[in-house]
Order: C-alpha cells, then sequence, then structure tokens
C-alpha cells in the first residue's frame, strides 16, 4: 500500500479550533469503540466486527471509485481472492484434499493483501484502457470469473457444498480465540469475541489512517487530476495509467483484507454456488451503495455507508428478537437482510436525487452551519 | 458436426433475446447517456404482471399486460425521477438506476418466494426435428420475434420523426433542443421502448427451452448478460446490440458444451473483456476522443 510519500513538508492548515474540535471528536470515538467490548455482549461484538469488515472495504472502494474515478463492480472478487489467500496461506499442510501452507495466521493476513493488490494490478491494463460504465461492465467480469474460480477450484477454496475452515487468527503466538492465556479487563475477561473486535479495530484504524494519508498526498492528488481530466493530468506531469493502476491495487488489497476478515468473521472460507452470495454480485452493490451514501471519495463517508449498509442488517436481526419482528417464516416474509436492502437502495437514490456529495457533504453542511462564519473556502 | 450446427442455432435462439435486451440498453444509453443498471428489474416486473394476471386474462392477455406495464415501469422512473435530476451527471443516474434494481428485484423475488413460475406457455417444451437438429421452439420463436421487432426498430429509428428526433439527440443534445426537439419526450419513448422489449425478453428467459427455469432471482441475472452484449457490440450503436446479442448467445452456447456450464457465465464475460482491450469502445461503438 502506498503511504503518503514525504517530499516536503506537507501542506496543512493551519491548527484552527475547529480542526482541534474535530481530532478531539475523533479520538472520543475511538475511546468509545475500545470501550466498548467492556459492555457488550458477544452478539453485538459480533455485529459490529461485520461493520468494520464493511468499513475496511468500503474505504478501499472509496478510494477508486470517488477519488480516482473508476467504477469498479469487482469488490466482491477481491473479498473472495483475501479470503481465499488467507486461508490458503494459513491452512494445514499435509492435507490431500486441499492445498494449505501452514504460514503464521499474521503472516497469511499479510499474504492475502499482497496477492488480492497483485490481482488488481494485474486487471490494470484493463482498467486502464476503460472509462466510467464501460470499466463497470468490464470489472463485473471478474465476480463471475471469481464464481468460476470458487466453484473450480476446490482444491483451494474447498468447494462450494462444504468451503474450508481457515486457521483461526493469531498474532506472535497470542490465539485471538478463547483459549491461550486468560485475560481480564475491568473484571470483564477478553476472549474470542473481545480479542476479534480489538483486532478488527486496529485493522479498520489502520486502514482509515492510510486512505487518509493517500488521499491527502501527492497520491490522492494525481488520482484526482486522472479523476477531473486524463489529458489536463497527463499535461501536469502525472502518469495516467500509473495513477489509475494504482488506485486499482490499494482498492483491491483493501477488498483483501476485508475478505479475509469476513473469512475469520464466518470462520469458514465457503465459495458461492451462485452470483448471489458472500461473494456474488450483490455484495459488489453492497459495497458501492456504503460507498455513494457515503459521498463518494469521502474515506469518513465509507464508514458512515459500512454502518449502514453492512449494519442495518445485523441490528435489525438483534432487536427483531426482542421485538418480536421478522418472526413470520415460509414464503415471502421479511428478513433483516431484506429490509435493509429496501433501506440501501432507497438510500441510494435520495442521495443521487437531493445530495449528490452523499452523507459527508452533509455531514460538512451541517458542522458548518454550527460555526459561523464558514472557514473553508 | 452436428452438435456444432445445434449449438449455434441454440446460441442464436438465445442470443436473440439478448439482443432484445441489449438493444433496450442502447436505446437509452443513445437518448441520455445513462446505462440503465435496474434493466433485470424490468425484466422481472413484467414476467411478474404476467405471472399475477395470467389467471384471469390467459396467456395472451397477461403477456400483453406484461409487456405494456414493463414498458411503464421504464416509462415512470424516467418520469419520476431521472427527468427530475437533471443537474446530475448520467455516471449519477446510472447509479440511481442500481439503487431501484435493488429495491425491484429483492421485492418481485421476495413476493415470488419459492414458485418458480414458466411463463412460456404458448410454446414451451415443445422441440421438433429438423435434418438432425433439434430445435427448440422458444428459440425459433424468439428469433423470428427478434428479427420482427429490431426491423421495425430500425425503420422507425431511419425514417419516423422520433427515429431523426432520437439521432438528433444523440449526436448533440443541445443542438437537438436548439432546432426545437423536445428532448424530454425523446427521452421519455426511449425508456418506455427498452421496457417494452424487456417485457418481450421475459417471455422466453423465464422458459423450460431457455434458462429451465421459471421466474425467479435467476431470470435477473440472466439479464444481466445483456450487459456484455451491449458493451461488447458498443454502448451507443444499435447494430452492436444485435451483434453483441448473438455473440453472447453463442459463446454461451458453445463454452457450456466444450467446456462446462458453470463456465459459460465467465465465458460471455472474458470475451467481453478481449473485446474491450482491443477496442476500448466495443466493436461498433463511437471512440471518445478527447480534446484540450
Amino acid at each position: 500500500m502506498d503511504a503518503p510519500p514525504k517530499a516536503g513538508t506537507p501542506r496543512r492548515p493551519r491548527r484552527s479550533p475547529a480542526r482541534l474540535v474535530r481530532t478531539a471528536a475523533w479520538l472520543a470515538l475511538l475511546v468509545v469503540l475500545l470501550a466498548l467490548p467492556l459492555y457488550l455482549d458477544a452478539a453485538w461484538l459480533k455485529a459490529g466486527q461485520y461493520m468494520m469488515i464493511g468499513a475496511v472495504g468500503a474505504i478501499g472502494l472509496t478510494l477508486v471509485v470517488g477519488q480516482a474515478g473508476q467504477l469498479s463492480l469487482a469488490h466482491a472478487f477481491f473479498l473472495l481472492a483475501g479470503g481465499t489467500a488467507y486461508t490458503v496461506l494459513s491452512g494445514p499442510t499435509g492435507d490431500d484434499r486441499v492445498v494449505g501452507f501452514g504460514l503464521d495466521p499474521g503472516l497469511s493476513l499479510l499474504g492475502a493483501v499482497a496477492v488480492a493488490a497483485l490481482l488488481g494490478l494485474a486487471f490494470a491494463p484493463v482498467a486502464g484502457r476503460l472509462r466510467g460504465i464501460y470499466l463497470g461492465v468490464a470489472s463485473l467480469a471478474l465476480v463471475f470469473l471469481g464464481l468460476y474460480f470458487g466453484q473450480s477450484a476446490e482444491e483451494l477454496t474447498g468447494g462450494t457444498s462444504t468451503g474450508r475452515a481457515p486457521a483461526p487468527f493469531s498474532l506472535f503466538g497470542f490465539p485471538f480465540t478463547d483459549e491461550g492465556p486468560a485475560i481480564s479487563l475491568l473484571g470483564v475477561p477478553i476472549r474470542q469475541a473481545e480479542r476479534m473486535w480489538y483486532l478488527f479495530l486496529l485493522l479498520t484504524v489502520l486502514a482509515f489512517v492510510i486512505a487518509r494519508g493517500a488521499v491527502r498526498g501527492r497520491v490522492g492528488r494525481s488520482w484526482r487530476a486522472v479523476r477531473d481530466n486524463e489529458a489536463a493530468a497527463a499535461v501536469m506531469g502525472v502518469s495516467v495509467l500509473r495513477a489509475k493502476a494504482g488506485a486499482f491495487a490499494v482498492s483491491s488489497a483493501y477488498g483483501g483484507l476485508a475478505g479475509a476478515m469476513t473469512v475469520l468473521w464466518f470462520d469458514i472460507l465457503k465459495p458461492d454456488e451462485s452470483e448471489y452470495g458472500t461473494y456474488g454480485i450483490n455484495v459488489s452493490i453492497a459495497y458501492l451503495a456504503m460507498v455513494i451514501i457515503g459521498g463518494l471519495g469521502s474515506v469518513p463517508g465509507a464508514l458512515v455507508g459500512a454502518l449502514i449498509v453492512n449494519g442495518l442488517p445485523q441490528v435489525l436481526a438483534l432487536y427483531s428478537a426482542d421485538l418480536g419482528w421478522f418472526a413470520g417464516t415460509g414464503d415471502g416474509t421479511l428478513t433483516p437482510i431484506l429490509v435493509s436492502s429496501f433501506v440501501y437502495g432507497a438510500a441510494i437514490i435520495l442521495v443521487v436525487l437531493f445530495e449528490p456529495g452523499g452523507l459527508a457533504t452533509l455531514g460538512r453542511r451541517l458542522t458548518r452551519l454550527r460555526r459561523q462564519p464558514p472557514e473553508e473556502p | 458436426m452436428n452438435t456444432f450446427l445445434q449449438l449455434v442455432v441454440n446460441g442464436l435462439g438465445k442470443g436473440a433475446v439478448f439482443a432484445l435486451l441489449a438493444l433496450g440498453f442502447v436505446i437509452i444509453f443513445k437518448a441520455t447517456e445513462v446505462v440503465n443498471f435496474a434493466h433485470g428489474s424490468l425484466v422481472l416486473f413484467g414476467g411478474y404482471l404476467v405471472v399475477v394476471t395470467r389467471d384471469a386474462l390467459g396467456w395472451v392477455g397477461a403477456s400483453l399486460v406484461g409487456i405494456v406495464s414493463a414498458g411503464l415501469l421504464g416509462l415512470l422512473l424516467e418520469r419520476l425521477l431521472l427527468s427530475r435530476s437533471w443537474h446530475a451527471d448520467a455516471n449519477s443516474l446510472a447509479l440511481l438506476t442500481i439503487g431501484v434494481d435493488v429495491i425491484v428485484t429483492e421485492e418481485i423475488v421476495r413476493r415470488l418466494g419459492v414458485t418458480l413460475p414458466f411463463l412460456g406457455d404458448a410454446w414451451d417444451a415443445k422441440p421438433f426435428r429438423l435434418g438432425g437438429i433439434t430445435l427448440f421452439r422458444t428459440h425459433l420463436v424468439a428469433l423470428v420475434v427478434a428479427a420482427v421487432l429490431i426491423t421495425a426498430f430500425w425503420l422507425a429509428f431511419k425514417y419516423s420523426n422520433w427515429g431523426v428526433a432520437m439521432r438528433a439527440q444523440a449526436e448533440n443534445r443541445e443542438a437537438a433542443a436548439l432546432m426545437g426537439i423536445r428532448s424530454s419526450r425523446v427521452t421519455a419513448t426511449a425508456w418506455l421502448v427498452a421496457g417494452l422489449l424487456a417485457g418481450v425478453a421475459v417471455l422466453f428467459i423465464a422458459t423450460q427451452d431457455f434458462s429451465g427455469a421459471g421466474l425467479s432471482r435467476g431470470t435477473h441475472s440472466i439479464a444481466l448478460a445483456a450487459f456484455p452484449a451491449a458493451i461488447l457490440g458498443g454502448l451507443d450503436s444499435t447494430a452492436g446490440a444485435v451483434v453483441g446479442g448473438l455473440v453472447v448467445g453463442i459463446v454461451e452456447a458453445l463454452s457450456a458444451q466444450y467446456v462446462s456450464f458453470d463456465f459459460s457465465k465467465s465465458a460471455v464475460f472474458l470475451v467481453m473483456l478481449v473485446v474491450l482491450v482491443v477496442r476500448p469502445s466495443g466493436l461498433f461503438g463511437t471512440r471518445e476522443r478527447t480534446r484540450v
């Protein structure tokens, strides 16, 4: 992943009070997120982890779609690629049914990110030549290739009927399961749910910080220049092909990380039987929905989008038990997933119609209303 | 050799249906520069109305209702949502249609539940033989219907006032408006016609002969194959839509036989990728030129 280059001191706006307030708000949010495992039970932590998967994936997608202006419907493919790579790299050696390399899970996670990034890079020659909708449909091809790969490469994916279990995550020998040293914090035992929460939170924060750095630095500027006008960007000395390929690879890397997290979350890698599944078109569209709802190109917006799109079905499912919703069974009943599909479908329409900048613009407008006069030009 | 001929004939039959769908994409794209991601839901919507009205109206009546309602849904989308967002660019509107697609598709799939009705009662599952080749009636009817509709469309496009207006608008939107062409009317009819074509297509897709499955989420995913058809032909070329549709049909039929059924879905997209790498705007599409 590209770190922001250290060429000269980056121009930063002066530390205005509003900026300090914003930094304080982010820190407060982080503290709350760190404290939550002490108060929530495992089911809610699981739901929160799912939102964080969405956040990581959506941040990656917003970079390529919003910042670099390349429509990608391939995100589900990179999830599958990352998930498979993690499972294969960390899988046990000597299993005659499936391939495994028996690597350390932490290393495998890095490997999954690298594999997804390389696959994204391999698609770059195509991505570089195409624009807009043509690229969108071309990238859809990857989802279909992923479907076929999942069905046919059973030694890697375990096949559509059974799938295969990923190695439980551990870092430098410390297991993220209920095993290992018993830890407790303020009387709360830190077991699998809590440990995974902290792992996912760490990954999400890293993903967020790196993306913000990229967006604010030279890399982000080159992406936006290419998005706004390729010819003009080329004239100004931006290598258009490199910028496009870079954006695609970075976004794929994020997709791969989200995929590895998905496999860990489900505790199984199970490729889809049809194009509507865990790694299907619907997932690509759900990630696109997060990015659109959040406001194309906005990294914090992607977080909020993920909260809505990935969070809603989880939260509804948890609440429905208490409220007696979705109690019906059989044909034509509403499910949490269905309801949230309606909600995010409607949200996309409303955003495009009334606030093309998404929730990010809405948020910016609201904060601007509170502090007069406006400080941004 | 007979198998090969057989596959090509089957592929053409399927391809005719893809051509109808791809033509819908292309008409909308030419008139508005919007790619309609909701095309699959128009297909499902038309099919669903056939199912609902079939008992009361019989097959012919229900099919007409289905076709017309798919057209009207297209019209409605354009009038209610797209025409009101004139400030948004074409790409955002394409994203908007994704939102529409999610809602309509999920609702219809929910209503269908586990019942997956077949639509092609009039001709379905009565294959007949012709000189060593087995022909599916669905494919034959589809070929004839598609040929008639596409010719009719092409004649209208070439000679009617609507066609002239449409071509003028596709050429240069502002100039056309200045010359007195009512752009909203052209746009609205484009969506109507695309919807009608989708309504016709579903009668063939949700049959035993075509997909082996009734109206379902699978119908929507088959309609997705019209995407590569439109793209590989070139999004702004009507002839390209027809060629693209036939290519997709044949590629699917051949790859399902000679490689594997699972592979056939990806094969279509692979062929499209290859075409795009060589010609980034499709076989017949207009090349985009940049002037600085």
